[in-house]
């Protein structure tokens, strides 16, 4: 119960950093910004990986969900921090 | 070996954090985005550390697979389409936390029996908002390709959403409650929400999709962080509230643009089929020899006298792929003394910032694309202002006809500008369903046509002066 008062502090806290950091942000980078958190919410690959590894060769469900679990995570990470980066990039050019 | 690999978790999320600071201005952007790769990185490496992990082959092939999709649709993706991608995006996201959540519980199951109350209700937490997610995203791509038109069938949809909503919160109370070990149970709840993403969206309209989008990113972060709570990741945890910040903050941005409320938007209002359907009969009325059409030409010799020119993007844009078009004839402007100007409504497009990024790609400077409150000041003394494909959200009525359906939407003043230039392919109503008195006012000349072909064809003239 410990653990998950402390979880619960955190979370209700990032809640508060994000909103103070993204109202910050332009309207011009929105778009950007929404791909890029697309990129950063491929974080549960850390869960991923616990879930596709911890189950041995024999393939089993958990391994597999695990496995699809990584997959999409990379999807995302991989898709998001790209196009974020090509984006912000035509930003860059000029101004 | 343990605490170590957790302040490396907390390591990510600051670089998260301060990635996400770059982003407050286009200079210091793709440092942020670089930082945060980086944080991404660290989190990485710091899981495949984990002691329980013995099989590296099934991490190593998903991250090939994962990472090779990634990278196609990173490339292919053209920037009139990244709604769609940011919407599927979103969906994936949902998607992996889903598949985390059922995939530890199967685990935990099989090795120490149900756990404790909190622990499940974290789970189905992440499991009930990464499938609503996964399927509202899937039904949120398809409206945005076009590919599903909007439903008549809303009642039917809302008594379907309100019943799966009721059977998956009962169930999981039950299944919580029970502390049930049945891998069918949780099976039939994730079908259930599965159900309850599609009716969620199906109802709403594809003009409110930039409120959906926005709202599908914030669910995507917060299942992540309902995953962080199964696994007592704070990392994760905060990581996912951050992105759920962003999204939600989108979302109340998008709202108050559209002078609606959230509910307004996801349970139908003043837009709804049955308003829509009223007004077009008497569009033909409306319009009925009142609109001055125009050629290229005439907007050719009206830009020559023109100091102070305006732009106003809208979808009709983005669908014409006009944006290196609309560059073009700028330069034409400006090389010719005029100051050009570009007018950005924020629920312009299909997505919040889709109007900068599509301008971006022209390599028009950011510094000339003005927001709603920065414009309106200025645009009583434009000469000529061009509406390339937008409609609502230069509707004087939602300024000046209290009876009017979207009276009270904050819109871009454009019909104080000296002149008024609509290129639209018809006269047809925007996702309001209602007509456009701006087509019909004293200053204003319509031009019918694509608005790359239009904009093409006046540059040309331009030249030709």
């Amino acid at each position: 119960m410990e653990l998950f008062v402390l979880s619960f502090t955190i979370f209700i806290l990032a809640l508060f950093v994000g909103i103070e950091l993204i109202n910050k942000v332009p309207p011009t980078l929105h778009t950007p910004l929404m791909s890029g958190t697309n990129a950063i919410s491929g974080i549960v690959i850390v869960g991923a990986i616990i879930s596709a590894g911890s189950s041995d060769i024999s393939p089993n469900v958990a391994g597999v969900l695990g496995f699809i679990a990584v997959t999409l995570a990379s999807i995302n990470i991989v898709a998001g921090f790209m196009v974020t980066d090509r984006m912000l990039n035509m930003f860059k050019r000029k101004g | 070996m343990f605490a170590l690999i957790n302040l490396s978790y907390l390591a990510a999320a600051v670089c998260f954090i301060l990635g996400i600071k770059g982003m407050t201005r286009p200079k210091t952007a793709v440092r942020g985005n670089q930082i945060a790769a980086i944080g991404m990185l660290i989190a990485v490496v710091s899981a495949l550390l984990h002691q329980g992990i013995i099989n590296y082959a099934a991490i190593l092939a998903g991250m090939i697979l994962g990472g090779g999709i990634g990278v196609w649709l990173a490339r292919r993706t053209a920037t009139t389409e990244m709604p769609e991608l940011v919407a599927s995006l979103n969906g994936i996201g949902g998607g992996a936390s889903v598949a985390v959540a059922a995939s530890t519980w199967m685990q935990s199951i099989a090795v120490s029996g149900a756990g404790g109350n909190g622990w499940t209700a974290a789970i189905l937490a992440s499991i009930i908002i990464g499938s609503v997610t996964l399927t509202g995203s899937v039904v949120a791509v398809l409206k945005l390709k076009g590919n599903l038109g909007d439903s008549r069938y809303n009642r039917l949809w809302h008594s379907v959403t309100l019943i799966t909503l009721v059977a998956a919160l009962v169930g999981a109370v039950l299944f919580t409650a029970e502390a049930s070990t049945s891998p069918l149970a949780l099976a039939a709840l994730i079908g259930l929400c599965l159900l309850l993403g599609v009716g969620l969206v199906q109802p709403i309209g594809g003009a409110d999709m930039p409120v959906v989008v926005a709202l599908l990113n914030a669910y995507s972060g917060l299942a992540g962080a309902a995953t962080g709570f199964v696994l007592g990741n704070q990392g994760l945890i905060i990581t996912g509230s951050l992105v759920g910040a962003s999204g939600l903050i989108l979302t109340a941005i998008m709202c108050k643009a559209m002078n609606r409320s959230l509910p307004n938007v996801l349970f139908g209002g003043v837009f709804g089929a049955s308003g829509s359907s009223a007004s077009k009969q008497d569009e033909g009325e409306f319009y009925d020899g009142k609109v001055k059409y125009a050629t290229p030409d005439d907007l050719a010799l009206l830009l020559d006298g023109a100091r102070n020119v305006v732009m106003v993007p809208g979808y009709g844009l983005a669908v014409a792929q006009a944006q290196h078009a609309v560059k073009e004839l700028a330069n034409q402007l400006e090389g010719r003394g005029a100051k050009v100007s570009y007018a950005i409504h924020p629920v312009a497009g299909r997505m919040p910032g889709h109007m900068n990024v599509l301008l971006a790609e022209a390599e028009i400077p950011y510094d000339q694309l003005k927001d709603m409150d920065a414009i309106n000041p200025e645009l009583p003394q434009a000469d000529v202002a061009i509406v390339l494909g937008a409609n609502d959200v230069v509707n004087p009525a939602a300024a000046e006809d209290p009876n009017s359906p979207i009276f009270g939407m904050p819109i871009l003043d454009v019909h104080k500008a000296k002149t008024v230039i609509v290129v639209k392919r018809s006269l047809s109503a925007g996702f309001a369903g209602i007509p456009n008195g701006l087509f019909i006012r004293d200053n204003s000349l319509m031009v019918k046509g694509d608005a790359k072909e239009v904009l093409q064809a006046t540059t040309a003239a331009i030249k030709d002066l």
